[in-house]
């Protein structure tokens, strides 16, 4: 589905990715993990065309994305929740969810997914006429979700959904999250620093470190890795 | 206590104006964070639009001073919106000071050119409507005065159903708030931006015709000092905030002629502003204006 390849990205002089490559399959979750500084959100937002690449190509469903506007790619169906939510604060919880379905002029599935956003957070549904902005930092990852989902998204990137939320509702949110692709089938790439619970969700993982993919492969086989273990799993 | 009523409506029909003007200055601040100074010269431009419109109508109609209107409006929605393609768009992402001094090259294209196309001599404005004064009680209402205020409240209303009643409204508060979420929604940024220029300047042209019907002598530098106090206005109101702006425009036209009907009519301008300093000394971001503080 998603195909990256060789991608090089840089902020001025300074080289942010040093040509990594990335293959997600159709209906995967995969995960991205690495330290402070490794480029996890500096690739999530060349993909959604928010920084544009210096070298190497990103390919979605068979097409280049090089050239391709930031706001036509989610026309295509790459929906990218940003690092920190990005939810609007001044809107309301409705409102936000309205943008989300901005590009859908269908109102029979902008109602559809509604519900279906209602039925995987119900506390969304409490909240419609409250301001974005004074949800709990929980509630507002979950409208970033919701929000993300009434575009009909076929591919989901999430960067840090574990971010500044009360321990607790973090597995909620990941629960929903596989509930999320298990459902609908939409395929996610998860980009965490909480490498233990994002091993335990995905099936595939992408280990980087300062810009380049030290390594890859199944969840499982990584969580039992000794030099993986010692540096993101806590011992 | 008629003459305070009578003052009063004199006064809200120019806040009423200077509303109007702040609401392009506030919009455009919103989506952009820059200040349009060309935005007082869409004001002269609308207003000039109206007098070469009204020669094609005959004068004193209704018909006649709503097309003109209608026909200022759409023509300066098109200037606004061909200004920020030529001016602005090649700027985003740069300095925002830069912008602000491209904003006053065009400020100063627009008043050169207005001076060389319509000559820098005064006109007399056409009669557009059909005039009529009605004795209320002690108080003498000019019908110039209540279309002014008339259309006034009728096109903030309609704003305020397009900015909260529709999609492109509600992603212009998304881009206002936060452009890069927009972005990643599938908003075209450009497009709205580009709405917001057309929006403002259809009601700075609405602003030049009101004004120009109460104020009927109209030359190429007409809008330097409506500008400005519509500027402030904005900013009284708090920047960026819609309802702020009308709120501001009605204050400041309202102080202005209160004080302009008094002893101290001389220092009027003199004490609008020092009304102004002192309440952003108490409200620094304005009277509905909030320091917005982000959860991260």
């Amino acid at each position: 589905m998603l195909k990256v390849t060789d991608l090089s990205v840089s902020y001025g002089a300074i080289s942010a990715l040093g040509g990594i490559s990335i293959t997600i399959a159709a209906g995967e979750i995969v995960t991205l993990i690495g330290g402070n500084g490794a480029g996890k959100t500096t690739t999530l937002r060349t993909i959604s065309g928010l920084l544009r690449p210096k070298a190497g190509r990103i390919e979605f469903l068979g097409e280049d994305l090089a050239r391709v506007p930031a706001h036509q790619i989610v026309a295509r169906g790459l929906c990218h929740v940003p690092e920190g939510r990005m939810i609007f604060a001044n809107l309301t919880v409705d409102e936000n969810l309205a943008m989300g379905a901005y590009l859908l002029s269908d109102a029979a599935a902008v109602a559809r997914n509604r519900e279906y956003v209602f039925s995987v957070f119900p506390r969304l549904q409490e909240r419609l006429k409250q301001m974005a902005g004074t949800l709990s930092g929980g509630e507002q990852q979950m409208l970033a979700i919701g929000r993300a989902l009434m575009g009909s998204p076929k591919f989901l990137m999430l960067d840090e959904p574990s971010l500044g939320i009360a321990p607790r509702l973090i597995t909620t949110i990941f629960e929903k999250i596989v509930e999320i692709n298990r459902d609908h089938g939409i395929t996610i790439l998860l980009v965490e620093q909480n490498a233990n619970l994002a091993l335990e969700v995905s099936r595939r993982a992408y280990v980087l470190e300062t810009g380049r993919i030290v390594m890859e492969g199944e969840s499982k086989v990584l969580r039992a890795d000794p030099q993986l273990k010692a540096t993101y799993l806590g011992g | 206590m008629s003459e305070f009523l009578q003052q009063l409506l004199n006064g809200l029909s120019l806040g009423a104006i200077y509303a109007l003007i702040a609401l392009g200055y506030t919009m455009v601040y919103g989506v952009l964070r820059f200040i349009n100074f060309a935005h007082s010269d869409v004001f002269m431009v609308g207003a000039f639009l109206g007098y070469y419109l009204g020669k094609l109508v005959p004068a004193g109609t209704w018909w006649g001073g709503l097309a003109v209107l209608a026909g200022a409006m759409i023509g300066c929605a098109v200037l606004g919106m061909t200004i920020e393609r030529l001016a602005y768009r090649p700027l985003r992402g740069a300095p925002t000071l830069n912008v602000l001094i491209t904003a006053i090259g065009v400020s100063l294209l627009l008043e050169s050119t207005g001076q060389v196309v319509f000559g820098a001599a005064p006109r007399n404005f056409p009669v557009l409507f059909p005039v009529r004064n009605f004795a209320v009680g002690g108080l003498i209402l000019g019908s110039n005065q209540l279309i002014v205020i008339a259309v006034a409240v009728v096109l903030m209303i309609a704003l305020q159903l397009v900015v909260y009643r529709t999609k492109i409204g509600t992603a212009m508060r998304a881009v206002a708030l936060n452009p890069k979420a927009a972005v990643l929604m599938g908003v075209n940024n450009d497009v709205v931006i580009a709405f917001t220029f057309g929006l403002g300047s259809a009601l700075a042209a609405a602003g030049g015709i009101l004004y120009a019907l109460n104020y009927p002598s109209i030359d190429p530098l007409m809008g330097v000092m409506p500008g400005l106090k519509a500027f402030v206005a904005a900013i009284l109101g708090g920047i960026g905030n819609i309802p702020g702006a009308a709120l501001g425009g009605l204050i400041l036209g309202t102080v202005e002629t209160f004080v302009g009907g008094s002893q101290w009519s001389t220092y009027k301008d003199a004490i609008a502003f020092a009304i102004l300093i002192v309440i952003l000394l108490f409200r620094p971001a304005g009277l509905l204006g909030r320091f917005t503080v982000e959860k991260v």
